[in-house]
């Protein structure tokens, strides 16, 4: 099997996942958290396969395509809600992220043209700087799973400000434990954002001309604002309904800007393209 | 009735057949149940049983030989009781074979409880079921019903509402509270007023593991004894405006003729604690709180409309899941009593 096909079978647990969550919430039932998280488990060891196959292929973490760059963010929000939601039981997260991976497999599976191109070697063989760029991409996946858990505060707070607490909305969690988890994720995020920065600095100061500035500029931005974010948070000035929104609108910004950072970077060693994956 | 060959029955009497002071005349004193059990034991007619003894209702289910044998275990009972048997006849539950299976359906799955659909009877039947094993009373009859009746009871949990929506007033602002803070027990709790509502609100925090509680009342005197009574602290009312930011939860329930609680203050208060939600509960008529506090980031307001409307959704809603449930029971009981006559017949 390739890899594309190992990750098609993946999106079909999402999707699985995302069927089973609606079918509860449309019947105003619990959402069957162990069934939505073992889908989940079993997407997520196939979108590993799929990802270890094409890091076979590409000789290192696999990042260096459109696809691959969302493929990766989905595989980091998945991993990461398997370790969250065994811990804090957050009801609905589970149907949230499998909507978040299906989403983002099914885009980037879907647009052939962001597979076309599949950059070998993209590191150059350096580990330190496929470090930085998975452990970037990793915090991605923790600022995906904090708009998910950002956009739950906001259906809670909608559902507790007009009193609409039946349906759906009777399934959330508390806006307490809302917050508490966000707050972690944010620490998290930013914490592994800014390592990964620290290590990419390292091997920038040493050949400045080697970054494109526009992906430095981007990323930089990024980190800040989130960095804003987090030490707003702490000083009590952005919080609540406000700081679910910036959580959500930095997380779409994260997304655009791994467009635009991966389409400007310089071409690298082609490998042919499979006609699976051709227009 | 008249039955000539051996059948499924429950005897005894519940909330729903006598009233308080016959329940406490009927209740078995679980020291003296292994006389009761010795006695029955002698019945040579009693093939298998079990006793549910709750605060609610005591019941025998088992497998009578005939009539007679039904007849001797009520004058057992009752003689145990020191009743008359009359008299418990009178105010006795007798349903047999596919009714009585039903009905023990019904109990496990809170059908039959006085607050519809709560939990804990479904552990009572576990445990009388338990006992019963234990001294080996329980035959392959009682042992099939009571295992096909736990699994029946767990599917109309699992598949239905009916624990679900708090109706009371005092416990819709309970869930609304868990809602925002999950876990109540380090929620601090205010009640701005001494009054009855107020204190049934207490409680019902109180209940559900609320353990930081403040009362504060224009009268200091009742403010101190309810305080006491609750194990809280009291708070002097004229100081209550100064100490908002120190609670997460504030019940509002005085007989003052305007609001005691401004948006300004409110305002004031969530200035020292930004990040932290604050419930509102508005339980007085003429209201204590300005509705416009309602529009204060992070704070939630709910009065005593509101309330009520939750209130009257979850009763709805629960009516349909007890409809849904009953007729799950209903088909779960038709089956069992199907397979058992199969059973049976097959034994013949």
């Amino acid at each position: 099997m390739t890899d594309r096909e190992w990750i098609w079978i993946a999106a079909a647990c999402y999707l699985v996942g995302v069927v089973i969550g609606t079918i509860a919430l449309i019947r105003h039932r619990k959402q069957p958290a162990g069934s939505i998280y073992l889908i989940i488990a079993i997407g997520f060891v196939l979108q590993t396969v799929g990802l270890y196959v094409r890091g076979l292929e590409v000789g290192g973490c696999p990042l260096g395509n459109h696809f691959e760059l969302f493929q990766f963010t989905a595989w980091s929000a998945t991993s990461l809600y398997l370790v969250v939601g065994a811990t804090f039981r957050l009801s609905l997260l589970g149907y949230f992220t499998s909507l978040l991976s299906l989403v983002l497999s099914l885009v980037s599976l879907s647009i052939p043209a962001w597979d076309a191109t599949r950059r070998s070697d993209v590191f150059g063989g350096n580990v330190w700087i496929e470090f930085h760029a998975a452990l970037a991409l990793f915090s991605y996946g923790v600022f995906a799973l904090l708009a998910l858990t950002s956009t739950m505060f906001l259906l809670r707070n909608y559902s507790l400000k007009h009193k609409q607490l039946s349906g759906a909305f009777a399934f959330l969690p508390s806006i307490r434990d809302l917050d508490t988890i966000s707050l972690r994720l944010l620490n998290v995020g930013v914490a592994l954002l800014s390592a990964s920065l620290l290590v990419g600095s390292a091997h920038w100061l040493r050949a400045i001309d080697s970054v494109d500035f526009l992906k430095l500029v981007t990323t930089v931005a990024i980190w800040f604002a989130y960095g804003a974010a987090f030490i707003l948070r702490r000083k009590g000035k952005l919080y609540g309904k406000n700081l679910s929104w910036a959580c959500i609108g930095l997380f779409i910004a994260a997304l655009l800007s791994l467009y635009f950072v991966n389409s400007s970077r310089r071409g690298d060693a082609l490998p042919p393209v499979p006609p699976s994956v051709q227009p | 009735m008249s039955k000539t060959e051996s059948f499924l029955f429950v005897v005894g009497a519940t909330h729903h057949t006598a009233p308080l002071e016959w329940r406490e005349k009927l209740a078995l004193n679980p020291t003296a149940l292994p006389k009761l059990e010795q006695k029955l034991g002698d019945l040579t007619g009693l093939q298998e049983y079990a006793i549910l003894n709750t605060c609610n209702r005591v019941e025998f289910y088992g497998v009578a030989e005939t009539d007679a044998t039904l007849d001797q275990l009520r004058a057992v009972f009752c003689e145990h009781q020191e009743i008359e048997v009359d008299a418990f006849v009178a105010k006795q539950l007798c349903k047999i074979d596919s009714d009585a299976i039903h009905h023990l359906g019904a109990v496990s799955a809170g059908l039959e409880s006085q607050l519809v659909g709560e939990n804990e009877i479904f552990g009572q039947v576990k445990d009388a079921y338990a006992a019963a094993q234990k001294t080996q009373r329980v035959g392959p009859t009682l042992h099939k019903v009571f295992q096909k009746t736990f699994q029946a009871a767990k599917q109309v949990r699992t598949h239905t509402g009916i624990s679900e929506g708090q109706v009371s007033v005092a416990n819709v602002s309970v869930d609304l509270a868990t809602t925002i803070f999950g876990d109540l027990s380090d929620a601090r709790i205010l009640l701005a007023g001494a009054g009855e509502i107020g204190e049934q609100a207490a409680k019902a925090f109180r209940s559900r593991g609320a353990t930081d509680l403040t009362v504060s009342s224009r009268t200091a005197d009742n403010a101190m004894q309810l305080a006491q009574a609750l194990d809280g602290r009291a708070l002097p009312f004229e100081t209550l405006a100064d100490h908002l930011s120190q609670f997460d939860v504030i019940v509002c329930a005085t007989a003052a003729p305007g609001s005691i609680l401004s948006s300004p203050a409110v305002a004031k208060a969530m200035r020292q604690r930004p990040a932290a939600p604050l419930f509102l509960i508005d339980l007085a008529l003429p209201r204590d709180i300005d509705a416009a506090v309602a529009k204060i980031d992070n704070v939630y307001l709910y009065n005593l409309d509101d309330l009520a409307a939750i209130s009257e959704e979850n009763k709805s809603a629960r009516m349909a899941e007890i409809t849904k449930a009953r007729d799950m029971i209903a088909a779960k009981a038709h089956h069992l009593w199907e397979n058992l006559q199969r059973r049976r017949e097959a034994s013949n």
